[in-house]
């Protein structure tokens, strides 16, 4: 779509110019909020009060950024937002592991070893991408309480991947769905059983919808917030609710570039993700979200 | 061989013998799949079914500060009508909701489609397009409560420049401070179904477009006659996508207004959670929590109905 | 004794029945064609030799043991798919020793499989390749080799043609003809291309909504056919189906064809092909079946010896397909195709004279499309 066939007049030219006049002013919109925070995260205070939003950081300093990782206040204690930082990884990682392994499994057998119902364990599976997870907060909060792992690490990587699971045999199940049956068949002729033939056959043709699944459930994990803030202590909280703290901790005069600091440690792993891999990032927004 | 079959005597196992079993395969492969699916099922069946059914149990309880289990019916659920601060996030989520979708349904369709000219540097582009989607609400909450601010934000940049009389000060006024949610969630997802848009667009085939330029159209006329229509599940998924964000709405809600001023722009999530959490309302909270539930549905229904029928039929 | 024996299988997939009691049995060493349009059930019966789909009543035996309930791996039986399902992380040589890695034979075995397979084939310079540097002919090899590496009892082949070009697909059939001499394996081959049915069969299986119209010979199949769509499904131009009537002539039968504003047109039904229920019918609708070969172009030289009933009709098309010539002929309310030599100089709007070997015609019932004679 779009080879269209232009003769290059002066008003077809003017035409390309506003074509890139609006595609640059919006791309304006979308980069300022970024150079702002980024700006601001290495000025001083009184840089701040002074000069404007936009005006170049004059003396940049770290500062900032020290103060916001190890010693700016969250509630009521004053240790910067890195504890919670290496906390948020703490629950990503195993989260993302143990719902991208189950998700693959749970593709593979969906598709591959169908049986009398398994279209309804699916649909079933899939209700779970849709709910208002506000909808199973306070169950989930006496749950937690019963097994004895409320406010805990363990706890919220189980609240992921509970309601993870359902993304990523999505992911999986589309993904092989593609993949033909007669691999699996041939497989089974060759004496293979259920795991081998996941883990020879079916595994080793998985990676592009693995990259997805892990950078779909890293995203979606890392930038949490609701299962953070009604789950978690003050030990426990993931980077998200700190940076909130941080952010509405009001003792003394409001440090801003130190909250914007704070926002950048919190956003730094994702926008990472996003720029090593971004194919796969629009890959999973697009799959998780459109395909049912 | 030919068409009389010696009739076996030896072996001979009574028919359908093994008729009972579904499939032939030694016990335990059999049942691996279902094996492995089972603690999947039991968790959805727990986690999502079982505590959908436990927060409506609730909502029919007078639970405050713990779960109490005395019944009074719909009680809750006439305290919520009656309730105005439910009213207000109601009436909130309408405006944010409408808004958010049609603004990040003209915004995406349009860059999509000027980025599908034969842009140079189209991947730059479109990687900056996109990115907010890759943060945290949090995040975009905090960046832009400092740039709506009146004193430090645009507000003083632009009166800085010299235009005294620039006011900005929306989140500071009850009155219009929903609408700053509005450009913070737009400024992050306006992006994503600018990709949704440019992936509908790419897939669209070309001989189409080139049998309407043959037929003479313009090239807006072409977008809006030939190419848009096309593009209507695209619309649909977008509008479906984005209606789910909106009701979803919490986070952003928490750290850019934090519900103000007063309780302004509260939406069901952050109302759901204050009286859940913080208020000691649990069956109120409960209630809300399935009337949301309700409205996800609502418009989750008619989406599933029209994907399987179109699926069947294609 | 019977290397593969079907029991009376029957198929449903919900209320579908797609397998309605087939049963077949092949002998050790038999290459069994099984042939039928598209959706006939061919790979569903196929799926179920293999133990990919459980039967939902019959039985299977392979080598005399009941294998309905073993599993695929357990009946120790090898099939090539039509796409071939090589698997796509794995080198060709990995692909065809996977089979007896599962089966636990020892490594130096393994190789010496692949090495033998991999001659055989010719495909000792592809073995460090994944399939999808290969071409469609040689990801076809391999396939073929995956299944010969193990030598199991039974080799099942699904249309492992049909994704090749015409060039190579003769070629290969001549080939998978040639393997099966050697080795005297015993192969079920499903195809729909009745050239291959014809060439490589030992036996042919005609399969039509889930049932066997015929088992037998490719010269029964082809001459003999049980019915109509026997007769039309094999040979290609297929067999004219002409109406006719059937009428006493001094106590023998003969054929008339309504030719509405023409001569009248009989044909005489040779005396020794007379069936028992012939005498039933008169004066009834019947199907004359006659094949384009069974038409010759009338021959000066030939019109002493040359047996079988005169025609004369005005040629409507003529195709030359260089080995020979089709013609296509309205005869009566219907027009046939006709085989003819490569010499036969005739135009089209020309009229010919045409000579029928009614020794070969078949009869069919009009209604029941059964064979009469
Ligand atoms: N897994 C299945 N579920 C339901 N119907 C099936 C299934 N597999 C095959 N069928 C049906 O069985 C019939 C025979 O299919 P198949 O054996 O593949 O035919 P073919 O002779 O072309 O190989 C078809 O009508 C098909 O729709
Ligand atoms: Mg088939």
């Amino acid at each position: 779509m779009a080879n269209v066939i232009r003769r290059q007049t002066p008003a077809a030219r003017l035409g390309r110019g506003l074509l890139y006049g609006v595609l640059i002013l919006a791309a304006l919109f979308y980069i300022l909020p970024l150079v702002v925070m980024l700006m601001t995260s290495v000025k001083p205070l009184s840089e701040i009060s002074a000069g404007s939003l936009l005006s170049f950081p004059q003396n940049p300093t770290f500062a900032p950024w020290t103060k916001a990782w190890g010693e700016a206040c969250t509630g009521m204690r004053c240790d910067g937002v890195g504890g919670y930082f290496w906390n948020s990884f703490a629950i990503v990682i195993p989260a993302v592991l143990i719902s991208t392994t189950i998700g693959a499994l749970n593709g593979y057998a969906l598709t591959k070893w169908r049986f009398k119902g398994s279209e309804l364990v699916f649909a079933l599976m899939l209700f779970g991408c849709f709910i208002p997870f506000q909808v199973v907060l306070l169950p989930m909060a006496q749950t937690l309480g019963w097994l004895g792992i409320s406010s805990s690490r363990a706890g919220l990587i189980l609240v992921h991947v509970v309601f993870g699971i359902a993304f990523t045999t999505l992911f999986f199940r589309n993904f092989y769905v593609g993949i033909p049956n007669e691999l699996v068949s041939a497989a089974k002729l060759d004496g293979a059983g259920f795991f081998r033939i996941f883990w020879r056959i079916l595994l080793p043709v998985s990676a592009p919808i693995i990259v997805v699944s892990v950078i779909w459930q890293f995203t979606q994990i890392w930038n949490d917030f609701l299962f953070g803030v009604a789950f978690s202590a003050h030990n426990t909280q993931p980077v998200t609710v700190a940076l909130n703290n941080l952010v509405n901790t009001s003792t003394g005069v409001r440090e801003y570039n130190v909250d914007m600091a704070a926002a950048m440690i919190a956003a730094l792993p994702t926008l990472v993700v996003y720029v090593l891999a971004g194919k796969y990032f629009v890959r999973g927004l697009t799959a998780g979200s459109v395909k049912g | 061989m030919r068409d009389s079959l010696p009739m076996k005597n030896t072996s001979a196992t009574p028919l359908g013998a093994g008729a009972k079993r579904s499939t032939p395969s030694g016990g335990l492969q059999a049942w691996l799949p279902r094996l492995v699916l089972a603690p999947s099922v039991a968790i959805s069946l727990f986690f999502v079914y079982g505590f959908m059914l436990w927060t409506f149990v609730l909502s029919l309880t007078s639970s405050r500060m713990l779960p109490s289990y005395d019944f009074v019916g719909f009680g809750q659920y006439s305290r919520l009508m009656a309730n105005e601060r439910w009213w207000v996030a109601s009436t909130n989520l309408m405006i944010f909701g409408v808004l958010f979708v049609l603004i990040c349904l003209v915004i995406g369709s349009l860059l999509a489609i000027l980025l599908d000219q034969k842009i140079r540097q189209e991947g730059a582009l479109r990687t900056i397009y996109l990115y907010p989607m890759a943060l945290s609400f949090i995040v975009t909450g905090v960046v832009w409560k400092w740039l709506l601010n009146p004193q430090l934000g645009i507000q003083a940049m632009v009166q800085g420049w010299g235009f005294e009389s620039f006011r900005f000060d929306w989140i500071t006024n009850p009155d219009m401070a929903i609408y700053t949610l509005v450009i913070a969630a737009v400024w992050q997802a306006s992006g994503f179904v600018m990709a949704l848009f440019l992936a509908g667009l790419r897939g669209i085939d070309d001989s189409i477009v080139k049998a309407a330029q043959l037929d003479g159209a313009s090239l807006p006329r072409i977008y809006w006659r030939v190419v848009m229509p096309c593009l209507r599940p695209v619309v649909f998924s977008a509008v479906m996508i984005l209606a789910h964000i909106a009701i979803k709405s919490f986070d952003l809600v928490v750290a850019l207004t934090g519900g103000g001023p007063g309780y302004a722009t509260d939406l069901p999530a952050t109302f759901m959670y204050a009286h859940a959490f913080t208020r000691a309302q649990i069956g109120l909270g409960s209630a809300s929590a399935m009337l949301m539930l309700g409205g996800v549905l609502a418009i989750l229904i008619p989406y599933l109905y029209s994907e399987l029928r179109s699926r069947k039929h294609g | 004794m019977a290397a593969l024996e079907i029991h009376n299988v029957r198929k449903e997939f919900g209320s579908e029945r797609v397998l309605k009691d087939v049963s077949i049995s092949i002998d050790s060493g038999e290459f069994l064609i099984l042939v039928g349009p598209s959706g006939c059930g061919k790979s569903t019966l196929m799926n179920a030799i293999a133990g990919l789909e459980p039967v939902t009543s019959g039985n299977i035996y392979i080598d005399g043991e009941d294998v309905t309930w073993r599993t695929p791996a357990d009946r120790d039986i090898a099939m090539v798919f039509q796409s071939y399902a090589l698997y796509p992380s794995m080198t060709v040589r990995q692909n065809i020793s996977f089979g007896l890695e599962m089966r636990k034979v020892p490594k130096a075995e393994r190789e010496a499989a692949v090495e033998r397979v991999a001659d055989l084939l010719q495909i000792t310079h592809l073995l460090e390749r994944k399939p999808a540097q290969l071409s469609g002919g040689q990801r076809q090899r391999v396939a073929m080799g995956r299944a010969l590496a193990r030598e199991p009892k039974v080799y099942l082949f699904d249309e492992p043609l049909s994704n090749l070009d015409a060039k190579l697909r003769v070629d290969m059939r001549t080939e998978i003809k040639k393997l099966h001499q050697r080795l005297g394996t015993t192969i079920v081959y499903v195809t729909h291309d009745q050239v291959e049915a014809m060439t490589l069969a030992d036996c042919i299986a005609v399969m039509r909504d889930g049932h066997i119209l015929q088992l037998g010979s490719p010269d029964e199949v082809y001459n003999n056919p049980v019915d109509m769509f026997v007769a039309g499904f094999m040979g290609s131009p297929s067999m004219n189906f002409i109406r006719a009537s059937l009428e006493n002539n001094n106590g023998g039968y003969q054929l008339r064809i309504a030719t509405p504003g023409e001569d009248e047109l009989v044909l005489p039904w040779p005396e020794e092909r007379i069936a028992a229920d012939m005498a039933e019918r008169l004066n009834q609708p019947v199907i004359l079946g006659l094949r384009p070969e069974h038409f010759s172009e009338e021959d000066e030289r030939l019109t002493s010896q040359a047996e079988g009933t005169l025609l004369s009709a005005s040629v409507a098309v003529v195709e030359p397909t260089g080995a020979d010539i089709l013609l296509r002929l309205p005869l009566g309310e219907q027009e046939v195709t006709a085989r003819v030599g490569p010499k036969c100089a005739v135009a089209a709007g020309e009229r010919l004279a045409l000579r029928v070997d009614m020794g070969r015609a078949i009869l069919f019932d009009a209604e029941t499309e059964q064979r009469i004679a």
